[in-house]
């Protein structure tokens, strides 16, 4: 019998990894408040969930971005008809000016070299098919976002080499380990075509000094090889130092523009994951014709780009969020990393992203992934927090974990840091006599937090919507 | 060594066909009623404007769809959030409910089997790549629709080979035409994973019969293949025969939850019944759970937006509006297509008979100044640039025979529609062919009245052809043969 096609039958989609058996764990009892308040609570979830209000504001005072108002409804047919691959140009100007804006006015960006995408998903496997054939290879500094295996392999036959990055210099991108990377590609036989850049980093929340991105743009230029930025994290910068984008490096070194690509969303800035804009940037014009034809596979629906043109086109309202959603996220952050630290966790330091890079070494039983993956158990199951382990995104040291802060309101980080800390202290005591089981301690914690929960100035209302990750398009 | 992939630099992505050049030609000179009434009009683009304004009443009164609101309070963050790669339910539910109702409910959708993509361009490459592995094949009956080239092949590199149909028998598909494509396939050493059919058809316009669903369904049984019906137009059949989907057939022969059920699957979209391209709404239907979960996964590269979801969700749950909806839609779709080949008989040019789709399939073969196909791309640029037309040729859906055009006519009012024929008029007149054309229709349909000898010829006929398996159950369409065709087979019963 003729049967279905290798991509259906492989794993290629990467969904058995244990990135998302966490999720499983959260599905199958998922924290609320009230109805649940000893369930899971979602901190794998890289979702930017704190500028709501703000934005739910102007949509309801600008009715004529849903098309609601009068002349909307004759809008409706012009829109519901526009299926043109170049998108609209309203749409494109008001991305363009947007992304300007986040990066401070340094660099401007042409509307025309816009392309559109189903989400940066779509955006990263549209690059791979424009750039690489089956069998050649990308360069990925490690530790790095796990969809990245499917979006940039599963369809395209591409393969991954990573570029491993220590804890040792918090994780730098060294000269040495992208020359180690490109010889071990060399090596098997896989000719490099490009290297993926995240800048901000996913997971680390950091982002790349001015000498690190000179010395890969050097590396790629004397490589002859593609730079491809995934700048899906930019406006989530928080802190000092500020943020630089390829888009300035290459004002300033010498660079072949042909090499250079980015990727963007609205998914992580805005917090938009549900309306799919993807955009694919390229200096390159050839990828930008190639790219442009394969965007039929995944345009923007009309009526969300007539949102999004609206909305960021209105300069006031991004001037405003721009900062807000800086300050949010500050705050956000540095509560968090200040109650971690009070009970002896540490985290990578940063200032950027959804998430922070936790440092759990010290919990490890020993310094192996099998025991970063029995924490990583206990995490979820006896803490009842989701979090995502470092082996999770190619991460070559066990103890780190992500663990996302921006997908939940204040109360619900307080149950979590709640549990963090009756963790820790538990687990304190239990250093102590280190010959105790740690278990029967947790079982104990558990009764008491159940006790501690019920209060009802805990509660807060919740999206009505249970949230389902483990089928999320991008975490 | 090139720096981009081979993909990139090459032009499966089809965009250098005429089919392109056409629009291409059309953007730089669109015709406009008040501002360049002397433009190029655009029959090139199948698209279904004739009912669009019926969605603004319901809009108006359904406030909170376009809204973002539920009851009046706003659901804004709850959609930005949804990425489900499951989709909405009850848009699932709602599209599941209308594709029912779109075959008369003679077969009814699991909302579970539906996978959401970014409109049929994005379900059919998915289904690619989900049934087929790079270097396999599809067959495909022509002519097709030139988007297919792209679609099915550029990045999943899946070949086509084409199912040859022809104007003798209607452009049906025949059992001699499948086998002939199955041989070329292999002599290609291509594996041959499945036949893609267009139903109801995308240039032709019609539906398929239920022989040759029949046939179509033997064959993939037969051969352990897949078959993928793209029923995107099934909500244009505007007049008989009613439209007949291959799961109501299968339905019908008692053949599902057999093997062969899990091997035909759907593609759908809301582009054409609805008229909503824009919104990039399409569909797979598959009775194969483990195809539906790999196309589940693969959408994630192409979703749709939630916004969308959510508006068309209340749409479409509203079930007497669509009903409303679609009666209307197959009104007006079928007088704008009288008026089109009304008129264009008068010019004394004839088109396929159909009962479907927002085109017709025109036979221009008497104006061509030779039989081939540099004479139907002179023809097409002499309409292009002299007539100001932009119309499809044949060639560029693969149709084997030259000197067939495919002419949409849902994209534009009644009066383009009229000066588009009026054109087209003048232009038949200016080469002189009218007279001559319309002196040889009066006496065909005079000897049509003599129906045995009618029938006679062309029973010779298809006997000439040896098609047994098509005799026995074949509806024979009495609408159409071409001119030479007919004199041919007159000549050989007088």
């Amino acid at each position: 019998m003729v049967a279905i096609s290798k991509i259906a039958t492989g794993n290629g989609h990467g969904e058995d990894s244990p990135y998302f058996d966490g999720w499983k764990a959260y599905e199958t009892n998922p924290f609320h408040p009230i109805d649940r308040p000893d369930g899971v609570i979602q901190m794998g979830l890289a979702e930017n969930q704190l500028c709501f209000n703000f934005i739910k504001k102007w949509v309801m005072e600008h009715p004529e971005a849903s098309l609601c108002s009068a002349e909307g409804v004759n809008k409706f047919k012009e829109t519901a008809l526009f299926q043109d691959y170049h998108g609209m140009p309203e749409f494109r100007e008001a991305v363009a000016k947007f992304m300007g804006k986040v990066r401070g006015g340094r660099v401007k960006f042409d509307p025309d070299r816009i392309v559109m995408s189903g989400g940066a998903t779509g955006a990263h496997e549209m690059v791979a098919f424009c750039l690489a054939d089956p069998g050649e290879a990308f360069l990925v500094p490690t530790p790095y976002y796990p969809g990245f295996d499917r979006d940039l392999s599963w369809r395209t036959g591409v393969e991954l080499v990573p570029v491993v990055c220590e804890s040792s210099n918090n994780f730098k991108i060294t000269r040495a380990a992208l020359e180690a990377a490109y010889e071990k590609a060399k090596e098997a036989n896989l000719r490099v075509k490009g290297l993926l850049i995240t800048n901000p980093s996913n997971p680390l929340g950091t982002i790349l000094d001015q000498d690190t991105l000179k010395g890969i743009v050097k590396f790629i230029n004397e490589k002859n090889i593609h730079l491809i930025g995934d700048e899906i994290y930019a406006a989530t910068v928080f802190m000092e130092p500020e943020f630089v984008s390829i888009s300035e490096i290459i004002e300033e070194v010498e660079c072949n523009r042909d090499l250079i690509h980015i990727v963007y969303s609205l998914s992580k800035d805005m917090g938009f994951p549900g309306f799919r804009v993807g955009i694919v940037y390229s200096y390159n014009d050839a990828v930008v014709s190639c790219a442009r034809k394969m965007s039929s596979f995944g345009l923007v629906s009309s009526q969300t780009q007539h949102l999004i043109a609206k909305m960021l086109s209105d300069d006031d309202f991004v001037d405003r969020f721009i900062v807000e959603s800086k300050e949010h996220l500050l705050k956000r952050h540095k509560y968090f990393t200040l109650s971690l630290s009070q009970v002896g966790i540490g985290s990578l330091k940063s200032n950027a992203g959804l998430f922070i890079w936790m440092d759990l070494r010290k919990l490890l039983k020993e310094k192996t992934f099998d025991a970063e993956m029995d924490l990583w158990r206990v995490i979820i199951n006896e803490v009842k927090l989701n979090v995502s382990p470092g082996s999770s995104f190619h991460c070559d040291e066990p103890g780190w974990f992500r663990v996302c802060f921006a997908n939940m309101d204040d109360n619900t980080m307080e149950v979590a840091l709640l549990r963090i800390t009756t963790f820790m202290h538990k687990h304190n005591e239990a250093m102590v006599p280190r010959k105790l089981c740690r278990r029967a301690s947790l079982k104990l914690s558990l009764s008491r937090r159940r006790d501690d929960f019920m209060s009802p100035n805990m509660m807060s209302p919740h999206s009505p919507i249970p949230q389902s990750p483990l089928i999320r398009a991008r975490t | 060594m090139g720096l981009l992939s081979r993909k990139a630099t090459c032009n499966t992505h089809g965009q250098d066909s005429s089919y392109f050049l056409g629009w291409q030609e059309y953007e730089k000179n669109p015709y406009n009623e008040v501002n360049n009434p002397n433009g190029i009009i655009q029959m090139g683009l199948a698209e279904n404007q004739l009912c669009l304004d019926l969605l603004e009443p319901w809009l108006m009164k359904n406030p909170d769809a376009l809204g973002l609101k539920r009851d009046g309070i706003s659901i804004f963050k709850e959609l930005a959030l949804f990425q489900d790669y499951n989709g909405f339910p009850a848009f699932k539910r709602a599209l599941a409910d209308f594709m029912g109702e779109i075959r008369g409910n003679k077969v009814s959708f699991d909302p579970n089997h539906v996978v959401l993509t970014a409109g049929a361009t994005s379900a059919n490459e998915t289904l690619m790549f989900c049934l087929a592995d790079q270097g396999d094949a599809f067959l495909l009956p022509t002519p097709y629709y030139p988007g297919f080239d792209r679609d099915l092949r550029w990045r999943t590199g899946v070949e086509i080979v084409p199912i040859h149909c022809t104007s003798s028998n209607g452009f049906k598909v025949t059992l001699p035409a499948i086998e002939q494509a199955y041989r070329q396939a292999q002599k290609r050493k291509l594996r041959v994973k499945g036949v893609l059919i267009t139903n109801p058809s995308n240039p032709l316009g019609t539906t398929m019969a239920r022989d040759e669903l029949d046939l179509l369904i033997n064959f993939i049984e037969d051969r352990q293949i897949h078959l993928i019906s793209d029923e995107i137009y099934s909500g244009t059949v505007f007049t008989s025969p009613s439209f007949v989907s291959v799961m109501e057939v299968l339905k019908d022969r008692n053949l599902d939850q057999t093997q062969v059920w899990e091997r035909v699957h759907i593609v759908y979209s809301l582009s054409k019944d609805l008229g909503l391209p824009g919104f990039r709404v399409g569909a797979i239907y598959s009775n194969d759970p483990v195809v539906v979960s790999a196309a589940t996964k693969m959408s994630s590269f192409g979703l749709v937006s939630s916004q969308t979801q959510y508006l068309l969700s209340a749409m479409l749950l509203d079930k007497k509006f669509t009903k409303e909806y679609m009666s209307e839609n197959h009104k007006r779709l079928q007088k704008q297509q009288k008026d089109l080949v009304s008129g264009l008989e008068k010019a004394g040019i004839r088109c396929l008979d159909s009962n479907a789709g927002l085109f017709c399939w025109v036979d221009m073969r008497h104006l061509l100044k030779s039989n081939t196909f540099e004479a139907e791309m002179e023809l097409w640029q002499k309409i292009i640039y002299h007539v100001k037309i932009n119309i499809s040729p044949g060639s560029s859906c693969h149709c084997i025979e030259p000197g067939w055009f495919r002419v949409c006519f849902a994209n534009m009012s009644e009066s383009t529609l009229k000066l588009a024929i009026q054109r087209l008029k003048s232009f038949v007149s200016s080469i002189g062919m009218k007279s001559q054309s319309h002196q040889e229709l009066k006496s065909l349909r005079r000897k049509a009245r003599n129906n045995w000898v009618f029938r006679l010829s062309l029973q010779s006929f298809y006997d000439r052809e040896q098609d047994t398996t098509t005799k026995v159950s074949f509806s024979y369409r009495p609408h159409f043969m071409s001119l030479s065709n007919i004199a041919a087979t007159l000549d050989a019963a007088a």
